[in-house]
């Protein structure tokens, strides 16, 4: 793996190839806001919050970091005025879901956004796919998964897998940015578990 | 059949079919595309080949269902050969005539000639019919001249002429140098030079390599792929095959939208032709180049036309896009390099090979070569598929081909380049059609759709609708494409329904910048365009909407009220009896009133009003003038005179 030469905000970096902007920034303690991104996932570009301007030969563009991969003396600004207003439009869109996630709300302090500047849809997840890739990815379970498609799409448990592995697991409920989700496997395994004779019915 | 193992095996094989043929022998050719069949071709061709049978002509008479020539507004089309007489809109009925006038006599029936809308002139021939004879088929015109389903017809045209020359006289370089001298760009929307993007793939350090047709065409009302898939296959095999050598791919996909059935059985049965004739599989014509093509039918997401959301369905997933920063000519199906090109792209490559790069840059603009296949529909008075050579102006198309707008209306906007293109005004009609000009004017090539529009449709609600259609096919994968053109439907539908507010302009320009700017892929990035190419040219519709709550084209049904002129009405009684929500009051000799409570905008007192009466009109964006007072509702001769 070769070395890159790259620049972050007026600083040197260095990274290998293969690697992403977002991680090339991590490893020199630059921030770069995230919302889907998972160190131990492969990346999903989904929210975009990650947005940077990179400079290649003199061109400025505008790319997504984590998946934007690293390349030898290009220049990244993590910040601009443009970048700050994409982001603070995408915190906004994803605040009519979930005006109440923590992590929203320190986004929207940051970059000035306004919760209520859309009209609210009552549904709290944002589409991170954490939940859904963390489960397929690192656990290896499947018990979850998008259905639908594009403002139809949800995540959804298969109630046959759910019922057998999620008790022991949860290990994508920390993940959720929103906490849409355990909501939602409550639900779906009130629905879908054995009858209350077997286990009681008031774990939550 | 046995297999062909050389090239002049092919060759010969092309002869003996030839010599099988009487050029002269009369020929009826009945388009059995999609919409000719809807209109009754299938019908049509049984009957001819019946009344054949009867009259004891089938040993004189060839009978052939053939693909879409592109007229279809007049189809079933019928052309019979050699003279190329050309009948439209033909039923079963008109097929005793036609055979016992045309077939035995020689005689043209009349009454199923094209007439020039505008000279009034009868055209015999196929070629003298205006909306054909503007034209440029270099692609399309064989649709005409070949039964689909037979590769024995593509090869008696010169079919596999191509794919021929290049194994026995080109190198796969010079394929390659050939399509990247032409200066092909890429027919499905983005205009990539296809020779790049072949050379990119071809200089890939990967051994294994994809060729792909991109046929999951799923602009509304675009259908110039669906045509050449189901009238001319092997045109497009060939193309494939092709572009496998130069670029040295062993394997082939055509991604075909399941909705097009014909297209996908067309294809199927092409390859397996071509497969029995040994111009696909092993050892290609003794040439050592091996090739193999599959069929993958799609489920029917518009997403999946974009290049990595086709190929990642294509791996067995959800059709979902994912980041291009590599290109798919790099790491593309599977991860390997993989060269997508449209169906049209591929039909150009087998006429590049055999007429020459330099043939196909003297066609079309400096920038833009060749010619492009519209699909022109909407407010035209000749729908159908046209052909042009690039760099035709939109007027020409529109007029010359198109034959205008249809009832006296007045043109107001072209949109072109599928949902996701842009509405150029008439001010611009002028524009030389090409990708870099079009882009420029606020819209695109696309695949080539065209609608077109009249001075009755709102351009705010045709924003609506586009971006209406795209929020439904949007994968939902990124937020801005997902989260941004829900809201921008939202808003959009607002003015059109009277509830927009001051603000709602830049609101939308700001969420059409993150859409542009922020989105995965080309579907979200150029979603907004029917929004930011109706702002900017008919920002005043917009404004009207918001401010003064009138829509300018009287459509938004929100913003209209339909009223009575009192000085117009002669009581005739028509919409009285018309009105489905019984809305209208009137009587014998009493001028009628429409109850604005009870009214729900449907429109039909509007259209069935007597013309030479006029008395029902649009209003808005100003209050209905009261009702006549009662006494003065009877018509008496004095208010006739008014």
């Amino acid at each position: 793996m070769s070395e890159i030469q790259l620049e972050i905000d007026g600083k040197e970096v260095k990274a290998t190839e293969g690697m992403t902007v977002l991680e090339a920034a991590q490893s020199a303690g630059i921030f770069i806001p995230t919302l889907c991104h998972h160190e131990k996932l492969e990346p999903f570009g989904g929210c975009r919050v990650c947005i940077v301007e990179v400079e290649v030969n003199g061109w400025t563009k505008l790319v997504v970091s984590c998946v934007y991969p690293v390349e030898e003396n290009i220049i990244v600004r993590t910040r601009s005025e443009k970048v700050d207003r994409i982001r603070k439009t995408i915190i906004e869109l994803l605040m009519a879901h979930a005006p109440d996630s923590p992590k929203l709300q320190d986004l929207a302090q940051e970059y000035g956004a306004d919760k209520d500047r859309f009209e609210k849809d009552a549904s709290f997840c944002i589409h991170c796919g954490l939940c859904v890739r963390y489960c397929t990815e690192v656990a290896k379970k499947n018990a979850i998964g998008f259905v639908g498609r594009g403002i139809n799409k949800e995540i959804s448990f298969i109630p046959e897998i759910a019922a057998k592995e999620c008790d022991d697991c949860k290990e994508c409920f920390p993940l959720c940015p929103t906490s849409y989700l355990q909501a939602a496997f409550v639900l779906t395994k009130a629905l879908f578990s054995p009858p209350p004779s077997s286990e009681p019915a008031s774990e939550e | 059949m046995a297999r062909l193992n050389s090239p002049e095996e092919v060759e010969n094989f092309r002869q003996e079919i030839l010599s099988k043929r009487d050029p002269n022998m009369p020929c009826i050719s009945v388009c059995v595309g999609a919409g000719c069949i809807a209109s009754g071709a299938d019908e049509v061709i049984e009957a001819f080949k019946a009344q054949i049978e009867k009259e004891g002509l089938s040993a004189k008479v060839d009978t052939k269902g053939t693909g879409c020539p592109g007229f279809c507004e007049r189809g079933p089309v019928v052309v019979i050969y050699p003279e190329e007489i050309c009948y439209l809109q033909v039923v079963v009925e008109d097929v005793p005539e036609i055979v016992s006038q045309t077939i035995k006599e020689n005689k043209v029936v009349e009454r199923l000639l094209f007439v020039d809308p505008v000279t009034g002139e009868k055209a015999i021939h196929e070629s003298d019919i205006s909306f054909y004879k503007n034209q440029e088929r270099n692609v399309l015109c064989n649709n005409i001249k070949i039964d689909s389903k037979s590769i024995d017809d593509y090869l008696a045209i010169g079919g596999y002429s191509a794919l021929t020359k290049a194994l026995s006289q080109m190198t796969d370089v010079e394929v390659l140098e050939e399509v990247k001298k032409s200066n092909l760009r890429g027919r499905g929307g983005a205009g990539f030079p296809a020779g790049r993007k072949w050379e990119g793939s071809r200089n890939a350090p990967e051994p294994i390599k994809y060729v792909l047709v991109n046929a999951d065409e799923g602009d509304p009302g675009a259908f110039m792929d669906r045509a050449l898939l189901e009238g001319n296959p092997h045109s497009i095999l060939e193309g494939l095959i092709l572009g496998g050598y130069a670029i040295g791919s062993h394997e082939g996909y055509f991604y075909v939208r399941q909705e097009y059935p014909l297209a996908v059985e067309n294809i199927n049965l092409a390859i397996k032709q071509a497969e029995e004739y040994g111009l696909l599989g092993e050892n290609i014509l003794g040439s050592g180049f091996d090739f193999k093509v599959f069929v993958h039918q799609g489920a029917g997401a518009f997403v999946c036309g974009e290049s990595t959301a086709l190929m990642t369905s294509l791996e067995g997933r959800a059709g979902e896009p994912r980041p291009k920063y590599i290109r798919s000519n790099i790491k593309g199906l599977w991860n390997k390099p993989t060269v997508l090109n449209n169906v049209e792209t591929w039909a150009n490559v087998p006429l590049i090979i055999n007429k020459g790069a330099d043939w196909f840059t003297q066609i079309g603009t400096e920038s833009s070569k060749g010619t492009k296949i519209f699909s022109l529909v909407g407010k035209i008075t000749n729908t159908g598929l046209v052909e042009v050579p690039m760099g035709m102006t939109l007027k020409d198309i529109i007029y010359k081909i198109g034959g205008g707008i249809p009832n006296g209306k007045k043109f107001k906007a072209v949109q072109t380049g599928g949902p996701s293109g842009g509405c150029i005004p008439e001010e611009l009609l002028d524009l030389e059609v090409g990708f870099d000009e079009l882009t420029k004017a606020g819209s695109m090539m696309g695949s080539g759709g065209m609608i077109v529009l009249d001075e009755d449709t709102c351009m705010v609600d045709v924003a609506r609708y586009f971006i209406n259609f795209l929020t439904d096919e949007s994968c939902g994968k990124c937020v801005p494409c997902r989260e941004g053109l829900r809201q921008m439907h939202r808003i959009l539908t607002n003015i059109t329904e009277g509830k927009g507010k001051e603000g709602d302009i830049e609101l939308l320009e700001e969420l059409a910048e993150t859409a542009v700017e922020a989105s995965l892929c080309a579907l979200g990035k150029s979603a907004p365009n029917p929004f930011l190419s109706t702002l900017r040219y008919f920002r005043d519709e917009y404004e009207a909407h918001i401010k003064e709550k009138r829509c300018p084209a009287l459509s938004c049904k929100e913003l209209i009220s339909f009223y009575i002129d009192p000085a117009k009405c002669k009581a005739c009684g028509i919409c009285f009896k018309k009105c489905p929500a019984e809305a209208i009051d009137g009587g014998k000799k009493k001028i009628h009133i429409i109850d604005q409570e009870k009214c729900t905008k449907c429109g039909t007192c509007f259209e069935v009003c007597p013309s030479k009466f006029g008395a029902v009109t649009k209003i808005s964006g100003e209050p209905v003038p009261p009702p006549v007072p009662e006494e003065e509702r009877m018509i008496t001769k004095k208010s006739k005179e008014k």
